[in-house]
């Protein structure tokens, strides 16, 4: 009976999923597209605790579904007076023989290769080296523990990896222009979601020792109140001053390397943790980790480099972003 | 029933890459492709995810969970430098 419960949920789950994908990839209208990608994160963030992989599914509704959909909201108003935005008259899309028929081989190599390891899997593999060696990690969530303890260097790589895209954004030019005032409706919920925000991001950060969350998902949410802020007409979402955000931004990835640095000094292999101190130096890591990505996801949305980035006096930077807002103040959606 | 369950995401993870990956090679807009990439990466993040499902009763390989998550927040900044990019793109046509 649960078999056919669990079957037909699974049935529906895939069908919606496939739709939405379907829909966000032929949709002639670009923002019906982008709507449909957001619905198809959402799903998805279904489909991962569907899969026991409830840490994703956080992350996925914050990230994948959330601040993914809302860059290209603000993507698609930057390129609304542009030509290639519009409603297209013909198809979306044509289907070119060659890269098609190279997706169609890649996908069944992938079949293959999939199938191949399935058969094979002996169901253990590097699961139960994490499982075994869980106690002297630190933390109890066992995705926390790969993550900042067994391959903390792949964690650290891959903030450097955030970073460096974030560089990128800011040597291509300014951010988008500021949003006008809200109305008053979304200037409240603003004011009472963004305390809560902060909070529900400290107690992921937190949790993220024994239960599902972390510092992915804490900054995401943080970077989310930033995002909200931003709609709502807060040009510069109080961002601190531009040392501080700059600080803030490479928070993560410098405190990373400074514990790796350390520990090497003292003798023991770089961010190999001295088991007693594990989870005190996966909760200063992850704090410093949260503030990072928070920032860094968070001036990757304003899509350049915001006035608050500037280290000159703050004043023509501030004259700027007023002028942007009066500019724009038709242009809201 | 737990390997039917691992097999029918991961054909769906597989089918959802090679759908978004053609249609990043077949439309025009940038736009479009940017959003097909995703479609494609998410397909991949549904194949590791089933890789790493042991049933109801097993936990989960938490190895393929860690790199989804990072590949999450990857696929995030790098969304991010390509729509900057397409940004860029577009003052350059304009002036």
């Amino acid at each position: 009976m649960t078999d056919v419960v669990w079957g037909l949920l699974d049935l529906l789950l895939i069908l919606a999923l496939l739709a939405l994908a379907w829909g966000s990839l032929n949709s002639r209208n670009l923002q019906r597209a982008v709507i449909y990608f957001i619905g198809f994160g959402l799903l998805l963030a279904l489909v991962w605790v569907r899969l026991r992989a409830p840490d994703i599914a956080l992350a996925e509704a914050a990230i994948g579904a959330g601040l993914t959909g809302a860059l290209l909201l603000a993507a698609l108003r930057d390129a609304s007076h542009s030509p290639d935005h519009t409603d297209r008259p013909d198809r979306a899309w044509r289907l070119n023989p060659v890269p098609t028929l190279l997706s169609l081989g890649l996908a069944v190599a992938l079949g293959l290769a999939y199938l191949q390891a399935l058969e094979i899997a002996d169901p253990q593999r590097l699961a139960v080296a994490v499982f075994s060696h869980l106690e002297q990690s630190g933390v109890s969530n066992p995705v926390t523990a790969v993550l900042l303890n067994f391959r903390a260097y792949d964690t650290l790589l891959e903030l450097a990896v955030l970073l460096t895209a974030l560089l990128g954004i800011m040597a291509l030019g300014q951010a988008r222009p500021a949003y006008a005032q809200a109305g008053p409706v979304l200037a409240g919920l603003v004011q009472w979601l963004t305390p809560l925000l902060i909070l529900v991001s400290a107690y992921l950060l937190w949790i993220g020792a024994h239960a599902p969350g972390g510092a992915f998902q804490a900054g995401a949410l943080l970077a989310g109140a930033g995002v909200l802020l931003r709609l709502a007409g807060f040009p510069d979402s109080h961002f601190p001053a531009a040392l501080i955000l700059r600080g803030m931004v490479i928070a993560g990835v410098s405190l990373f390397l400074a514990v790796g640095l350390v520990l090497m000094l003292v003798g023991r292999g770089f961010l190999d943790y001295p088991p007693a101190w594990a989870g005190g130096l996966i909760l200063l890591i992850e704090t410093a980790a949260t503030l990072g990505i928070a920032a860094t996801l968070m001036l990757a949305f304003l899509g350049g480099r915001p006035a608050a980035w500037s280290l000159d006096t703050s004043t023509t930077g501030r004259i700027q972003a007023a002028d942007m807002v009066r500019h724009n103040t038709g242009d809201n959606p | 029933m737990i390997l039917d369950t691992q097999l029918l995401y991961g054909l769906v993870g597989i089918f959802l890459f090679s759908l978004g990956l053609s249609s990043a090679f077949a439309s025009s807009a940038l736009l479009r492709r940017i959003l097909a990439i995703n479609v494609a990466g998410a397909g991949l993040f549904l194949l590791l995810i089933a890789v790493a499902y042991r049933g109801p009763e097993i936990n989960p390989d938490p190895l393929p969970h860690a790199l989804v998550l990072t590949g999450i927040v990857v696929a995030f900044s790098a969304t991010a430098l390509a729509l900057a990019l397409v940004k860029r793109l577009r003052e350059t046509d304009d002036d």
